[in-house]
């Protein structure tokens, strides 16, 4: 009632309206333009993701504050929301021609796409607990409905299902927490609960609510406690939904993640960390030991990307500038490695359909040997072998974890990598050495164009890792 | 007070009671219809409460179109209720202990709530008293402005909605005429019909 | 407080005389009804045989689709109610800040409406 009845700066602001605008103006051509538009679709969406991208990048350093402080821009945000859009705009790519094989010409794929990723940039941007949850929920209902997209196969459906209602519950949560914490600190805004933590008002009311919304966030990131949904989403939901599930939300996830900690409940980091420390610990180790046995390579992924945000977390834990950084670039490489195998995995078609189990990669160096070696780059990557990516995305959270003087879990994070080894190499044994299976017909252009941007970029990063090692210590450096 | 007591214990344990029936009913369709009497007091419990917009919204939204939802949705699945749900009481006690637990949780959480001035100081918007506005106009003077972040965000949820739903649900069978207004209108006669000259013993 | 109740009154006086009558007509066949049970006036009857099988059957999910968008604009006027009663007060800002939600559910209408999901076939 007092000041907010001019038009607020909606400057910070503007690539989530060309997102939603563009998402909307696409659903409008698509619906009434006839077959030609909704094929293009796929394509005007990566120039709206790519427009969105051009203008976070166009408002250039500092921090930006919008809607009374529920949302801001800074160079953190920024670092995030382009990672983001970049795996929307791969995970699009992936799709292409899978989508439209299904001759319904289903345009509305990359329109929630689209949608999905506004609701990712509002909750990267989220500084207030409405925000995050607006945000949360955007993003997480295009996902329920995307991984059910394939009405007709049995599995899509239980996987949407599945995801659906262990999504609302894990909403439900985080609601739950946040209602607590609103009631005890009297504030949603992340700055306002961080003065009231620090102001001594807490109790443990406060600490239960801090709990139930970590809760909520680690299923979102599927950390381990609350990881049972991603083996059975992943397998189950088509797969070029699932490379966009194992990559954009995992990022905006954990950054929201990473700005609640950090910014919301700073002062009683004594209190989170254990959680922290607990959850990357038995994600590592999941992630490690229950890959062992999957033959599906889907499934295999899953218990792989758990494992992964088992190590993004080391980096959290350690809740120092340095860690975030290291988080930061984790969930860079991790969704440039992700999106390459992927890619990988979407080529994996004979002529009678799709075939995911890791057995039907027999002898691929023999069939297609570039393939089969980007793959296994993308693999050694995963495992964490030098000197590709994945070595310094694992080598930056370990290094602030010791640094934070939590040396256990640098231990335990480098015996569960090394275990964690075994299950990439052994598909890098099948693909080399293994008698070889039927060819697969061959790869489409999109998906050689991602595997060989990610692969270039796992193998070279070395060389100049500068630009987002630094971009990402600014990042970093925001939250505090 | 003690009228306001008595509404609150009225509304309070029939609540509680018909919430009890939603999951001990064996017939489904009953079940919903007890969610509803549930729903109904909740929104006496709310009025009580001073917060009389939720109260409304709660009958608008949750009584008249979740509640009918449901029950499509429970006319819908052809499923033997009775069967499937024989025994979902045995899982009362692992139910019980979750509930337990979470009232435990309450408990201390607001045993240890001492409202100080700290907390009432931080509100954005506290709630202006009922004397002077209505919870609803209080609600509409900063949503639409104060928080219009969160209000088109709400819009583009309903959106998100709208197009799953109908990317789920939505399939045309085949071969259904339909009738299409703008063609019938555009029909001239000149496009309509033909003359055709028939000669005599040759037909056409 | 009691300001605020005392205007429910009359909602309270209807809720008593609905449960009063509600009572009574359900209390008074027991009362004063001839009573003659018999199983057979409980049973099925269907063309003179026993029912074949289960009442329940499979509606169409398009029932669904109907009621679930019935929810969404449910819930889309219920923004309005406050809208309307602060109208007064809340300026140009309010008013294109509404316009602006219309504007977007406008869009899934029109979407739903070219899709044909408002057409029963």
């Amino acid at each position: 009632m007092d000041q907010a009845f001019d038009l607020p700066g909606l400057y910070p602001v503007l690539p989530e309206i060309a997102l939603v605008g563009g998402a909307m103006a696409l659903l409008m051509l698509a619906a009434f333009g006839g077959a030609r538009a909704a094929g293009a679709s796929n394509w005007l969406a990566i120039v709206v993701l790519g427009l969105a991208a051009v203008l976070v990048v166009a408002t250039g350093t500092g921090k930006y504050e919008a809607f009374a402080g529920s949302f801001v821009l800074d160079d953190f945000a920024r670092f995030m929301k382009i990672v983001t859009l970049v795996g929307s705009a791969a995970a699009i790519l992936l799709a292409q021609e899978s989508v439209g094989d299904q001759a319904r010409g289903q345009y509305e794929y990359s329109v929630l796409i689209l949608l999905s990723t506004a609701g990712m940039m509002v909750m990267i941007s989220a500084a207030d607990l409405i925000a995050l949850y607006l945000g949360l929920e955007l993003m997480s209902l295009a996902l329920y409905v995307i991984a059910a997209s394939e009405r007709d196969s049995l599995r899509s459906s239980e996987a949407g299902l599945k995801y659906f209602v262990l999504g609302a519950l894990s909403s439900g949560m985080l609601l739950y927490g946040s209602s607590l914490v609103y009631g005890f600190s009297g504030t949603v805004g992340f700055a306002g609960i961080a003065r009231a933590l620090a102001g001594g008002d807490s109790g443990i009311g406060l600490t239960i609510g801090l709990v139930f919304i970590f809760a909520g966030l680690c299923f979102k990131v599927s950390a381990v406690p609350f990881h049972m949904w991603t083996p059975d989403v992943y397998e189950g939901a088509p797969t070029y939904v699932t490379a966009f599930f194992a990559a954009a939300p995992k990022v905006a996830a954990m950054a929201v993640f990473m700005r609640t900690a950090t910014n919301a409940f700073a002062p009683i980091v004594v209190q989170w960390q254990q959680i922290i420390v607990f959850v990357a610990i038995a994600s590592m180790a999941l992630g490690a030991f229950a890959a062992i046995g999957q033959t599906n390579i889907k499934r295999l992924m899953a218990y792989s990307s758990i494992g992964h945000m088992g190590f993004a977390l080391v980096g959290l834990s350690a809740a120092t500038p340095e860690g975030l950084q290291g988080v930061a670039i984790y969930m860079a490489i991790y969704m440039a490695m992700t999106l390459g195998a992927f890619a990988c995995i979407l080529a994996m078609r004979r002529a009678d359909g799709a075939v995911e189990q890791i057995a039907d990669l027999a002898g691929l160096a023999r069939r297609s040997p570039t393939v089969a070696f980007f793959l296994a780059m993308l693999l050694f990557s995963l495992a964490g072998i030098p000197p590709l990516a994945g070595f310094f995305a694992k080598f930056y959270v370990f290094l602030a974890a010791i640094k934070a003087g939590l040396y256990a879990l640098a231990v335990i994070g480098v015996i569960t990598s090394v275990i964690g080894a075994y299950y990439y190499l052994l598909i890098i044994k099948v693909m080399y050495f293994d008698e070889p299976a039927p060819a697969f017909e061959p790869m489409r252009g999109e998906l050689r164009m991602v595997l060989g941007v990610s692969g270039l970029f796992v193998l070279l990063f070395f060389i100049y890792p500068r630009p987002v090692v630094e971009a990402a210590a600014l990042a970093a450096k925001s939250l505090f | 007070m003690t009228l306001a007591a008595l509404f609150f214990y009225g509304f309070a344990s029939v609540c509680v009671a018909s919430a009890f029936m939603v999951i001990a009913a064996r017939n489904p369709v009953h079940s919903v219809l007890f969610l509803i009497l549930a729903f109904v007091n909740a929104a006496g419990l709310f009025i009580l409460a001073g917060a009389e917009f939720l109260a409304m919204i709660l009958v608008v939204v949750y009584v008249g179109a979740v509640a009918v939802l449901f029950l499509f949705v429970v006319m819908m699945l052809d499923v033997d209720f009775a069967e499937l749900r024989r025994g979902s009481l045995t899982y009362l006690p692992v139910g019980a202990l979750v509930g337990v637990v979470l009232l435990v949780e309450l408990v201390l959480a607001l045993g240890s709530w001492v409202v100080t001035g700290g907390v009432t100081r931080n509100l954005a918007a506290p709630t202006p008293p009922l004397a002077t506005l209505t919870n609803t106009e209080a609600l509409g003077l900063v949503l639409y402005t104060r928080y219009v972040y969160f209000f088109q965000i709400a819009g583009i949820v309903l959106l998100v909605a709208m197009i799953g739903a109908i990317v789920l649900t939505l399939r045309h069978k085949p071969k259904v005429k339909r009738q299409i207004v703008a063609d019938q209108v555009r029909r001239t006669k000149a496009s309509a019909i033909e003359v055709r000259q028939v000669r005599p013993g040759q037909g056409l | 407080m009691n300001d605020l109740l005392q205007d429910y009154l009359p909602l309270a006086v209807f809720l008593g005389v609905a449960m009063a009558i509600g009572l009574a007509l359900l209390v008074a066949p027991f009362v004063v009804a001839y009573r003659r049970p018999d199983p057979e006036k409980l049973s099925a009857y269907e063309c003179g045989f026993n029912a074949f099988d289960d009442a329940r059957m499979k509606f169409d999910v398009r029932f669904y689709l109907v009621a679930i968008l019935f929810i969404i604009f449910d819930l889309e006027v219920s923004f309005l109610f406050p809208w309307a009663v602060a109208f007064g007060e809340l300026g140009w800002f309010g008013f294109w800040s509404m316009m602006v939600f219309l504007a977007v559910l406008t869009v899934g209408f029109a979407y739903e409406w070219k899709k044909g999901a408002l057409e029963w076939d």
